[in-house]
């Protein structure tokens, strides 16, 4: 797979995602159908991914999406470009995604990062390893913060990190191996302290 | 301590089932019709009774911020929208609510709406938690399919609908204006004020915008009665909260407990202490990025409500307690915060755009010990131009966490000037 993905000069949704279009229109008020611009976007993206292994946004896919809301195409790539998750350029089949906010930093997201630099071959934030696998990003803080150090790829928040979980990880994608359930990867329950309940030990009560 | 009973999130750690079944055997959806049957006024005074303050931040009385909403309609519809766009870093309380208690959400979503008089109500839920919305959504079609809402919901003749939409990566989303104008399928850029949403809204209707956490404590205050959550706390910051403990602790957790409880206990019972003991403390900020940070003296005897927090000059804001030991460079820090609230910043207001990123470089020079001292007096001074001319409080949140870092920390960081000069100590007796 090539990371060279040369820009479509159309897009179409899929019977199926049109389905979802149209459901997401349906949600908000008559007249108000701008409110899924994210929805639409988000769809054409997933449909890239799933189409080309490159879950981006080209802009015929903004046109498609400007001409089925009635709205003129700048409305479109003004939220198309305002905000983050939608990736502009191509993308590798795996978005990595360090936090490096704070919380994470003081972590040690500093040691995910090279361990994603030297697991993925990727140099340096933004770009996309030889093989199309990988491409790194810094992000901003993902919200998982007692679980930190996170990694996002894709939809799925990896927590509790370090180097040596990163690099396994990366190493069984490139082996051609699924991702893992999301969560902790340090063997730890959503976001309970690591060494034992110390609230919610008695029984469960009805709340009443 | 907080008793388990007296806990509102039974499920916080996700141990049962999380969906209506496993919601229904923890209380929820219990009676809501007969709640519902009280009558909008009822409940807010329950709510003004139980004396909650917004779980978001800025601690407004909910029940003062629901009696806002016009109790007759001029012909347009009102509307409830939930902010669940949590991104203040070391936040991260709301996601155990969305993922592990989903219904608590719903149910507080129909009586907070029925309450304000809105048959609609949306949840914004940040782009990245992509799982933890396929949670809710599947919640929400799950209420809809028990009738709990949708026509005459849960029995109670109330017509209620719940729409959630997903952000897309935007830290300024959950400002609450630019939150409405991201649902209407714009650029999350903030609105002046007035007119308040109250007043005009969504779709240029009367709205109202509440945190996940307090609406989702919504149904268990109707149930238990508003003075049994105002027996929790401390006077005027009642009730319960989840605290989001992250850093250099043990044991980083999220969990409930009683506001007003002292930071040290809070730490030590629940985070398992400060990594090396609490000796080894340097540095807390208490509520989320955008509250000014504490030094160790100050963590001592604080306590972790809003008034108290306000007294130390600093806020309980999300209830994000970020630790830092004494490994830490506290400036390298604060300048990570700077680089957020540069990168976030909507680019709206020049005093913001330009000088979040200003603040940042000088903040970057600090951290290399390149600046002068006259170099941190104008970093400090320009931060006072920046909170307060900016539309919406981003001015105040990007500069709070450098003003709280030279009070807690004035001589640390004017030590690291170019031209520092040690005071002269006193000489010693011969």
């Amino acid at each position: 797979m090539s990371i060279n993905h040369a820009e479509p000069t159309s897009f179409a949704y899929t019977d199926a995602n049109m389905k979802l279009v149209q459901k997401a229109i349906k949600k908000y008020p008559e007249g108000k159908q701008m409110s899924a611009v994210k929805s639409l976007l988000d769809l054409a993206q997933r449909q890239m991914g799933e189409q080309t292994g490159s879950a981006w946004l080209p802009r015929a896919a903004m046109d498609v999406a400007a001409e089925i809301l009635g709205v003129s195409p700048m409305r479109v790539y003004e939220v198309a470009t305002f905000y983050t998750m939608f990736n502009l350029k191509p993308v590798g089949k795996y978005h990595l995604q360090v936090c490096t906010t704070t919380p994470c930093w003081l972590r040690g997201s500093d040691d995910i990062v090279s361990a994603c630099k030297k697991a993925s071959g990727v140099a340096h934030f933004g770009g996309t390893s030889e093989d199309g696998l990988f491409t790194l990003k810094e992000v901003e803080c993902l919200g998982a913060c007692v679980n930190a150090p996170i990694l996002q790829i894709n939809d799925d928040y990896y927590e509790d990190m370090n180097a040596e979980r990163v690099e396994a990880l990366l190493a069984d994608l490139k082996a051609g191996k699924p991702l893992p359930p999301a969560g902790s990867l340090g063997g730890r329950a959503s976001s309970a302290p690591a060494a034992g309940l110390t609230s919610l030990t008695s029984n469960p009560t009805a709340g009443e | 301590m907080l008793k388990d009973e007296d806990r509102i999130y039974q499920n916080l750690y996700g141990q049962q089932d999380w969906k209506l079944a496993g919601a229904r055997a923890r209380g929820d959806w219990s009676g809501t019709a007969e709640i519902i049957a009280k009558g909008r006024d009822a409940l807010i005074e329950e709510m003004k009774a139980s004396g909650m303050r917004g779980r978001g931040g800025a601690g407004f009385p909910t029940g003062m911020k629901w009696s806002f909403m016009p109790k007759q309609s001029d012909g347009r519809p009102s509307y409830v929208v939930i902010n669940a766009d949590e991104s203040e870093p070391g936040t991260c309380k709301d996601r155990d609510i969305i993922r592990n208690e989903p219904h608590k959400l719903i149910e507080g979503a129909l009586i907070a709406s029925f309450a304000m008089g809105a048959n609609k109500a949306f949840i914004y839920i940040r782009g990245e938690y992509y799982n933890e919305a396929q949670r809710l959504q599947f919640a929400i079609d799950e209420a809809y399919e028990a009738g709990l809402i949708g026509k005459n919901a849960a029995g109670s003749g109330w017509d209620f609908d719940l729409v959630l939409q997903r952000g897309a990566g935007a830290y300024i989303c959950g400002e609450e204006s630019a939150m409405l104008e991201s649902l209407e399928g714009k650029k999350g850029m903030p609105r002046m004020k007035p007119p308040f949403p109250a007043a005009m809204g969504l779709y240029g209707c009367p709205t109202t915008v509440n945190n996940v956490e307090t609406i989702a404590g919504v149904p268990t205050i109707m149930r238990r009665g508003g003075a049994w959550f105002a027996g929790l706390g401390k006077p005027k910051n009642a009730g319960t909260k989840i605290f989001c403990i992250s850093g250099h602790v043990n044991n980083p957790c999220n969990v409930e407990e009683e506001l007003g409880i002292p930071l040290r206990e809070l730490i030590e019972k629940h985070a398992g202490g400060v990594r090396g003991g609490w000796d080894n403390l340097g540095a807390v900020i208490p509520g989320g990025a955008s509250s000014p940070v504490l030094n160790k003296a100050m963590c001592d005897t604080q306590l972790m409500d809003f008034d108290s927090l306000a007294a130390s000059k600093s806020m309980m804001g999300s209830g994000a307690i970020i630790v830092m030991d004494k490994s830490v460079d506290v400036v390298k820090a604060i300048w990570r915060l700077s680089k957020f609230f540069k990168h976030e910043s909507c680019g709206q207001c020049t005093p913001c755009r330009e000088g979040t990123g200003w603040m940042m470089r000088q903040m970057d020079r600090i951290v290399q010990n390149k600046a002068t001292l006259a170099d941190i007096h104008l970093l400090e001074q320009v931060t006072t131009q920046v909170a307060g001319h900016t539309i919406c409080a981003f001015g105040e949140a990007s500069s709070w966490p450098i003003q709280g870092m030279m009070r807690a920390f004035r001589p640390e960081v004017e030590a690291r000037a170019t031209d520092y000069q040690p005071p002269v100590a006193a000489q010693a007796a011969e």
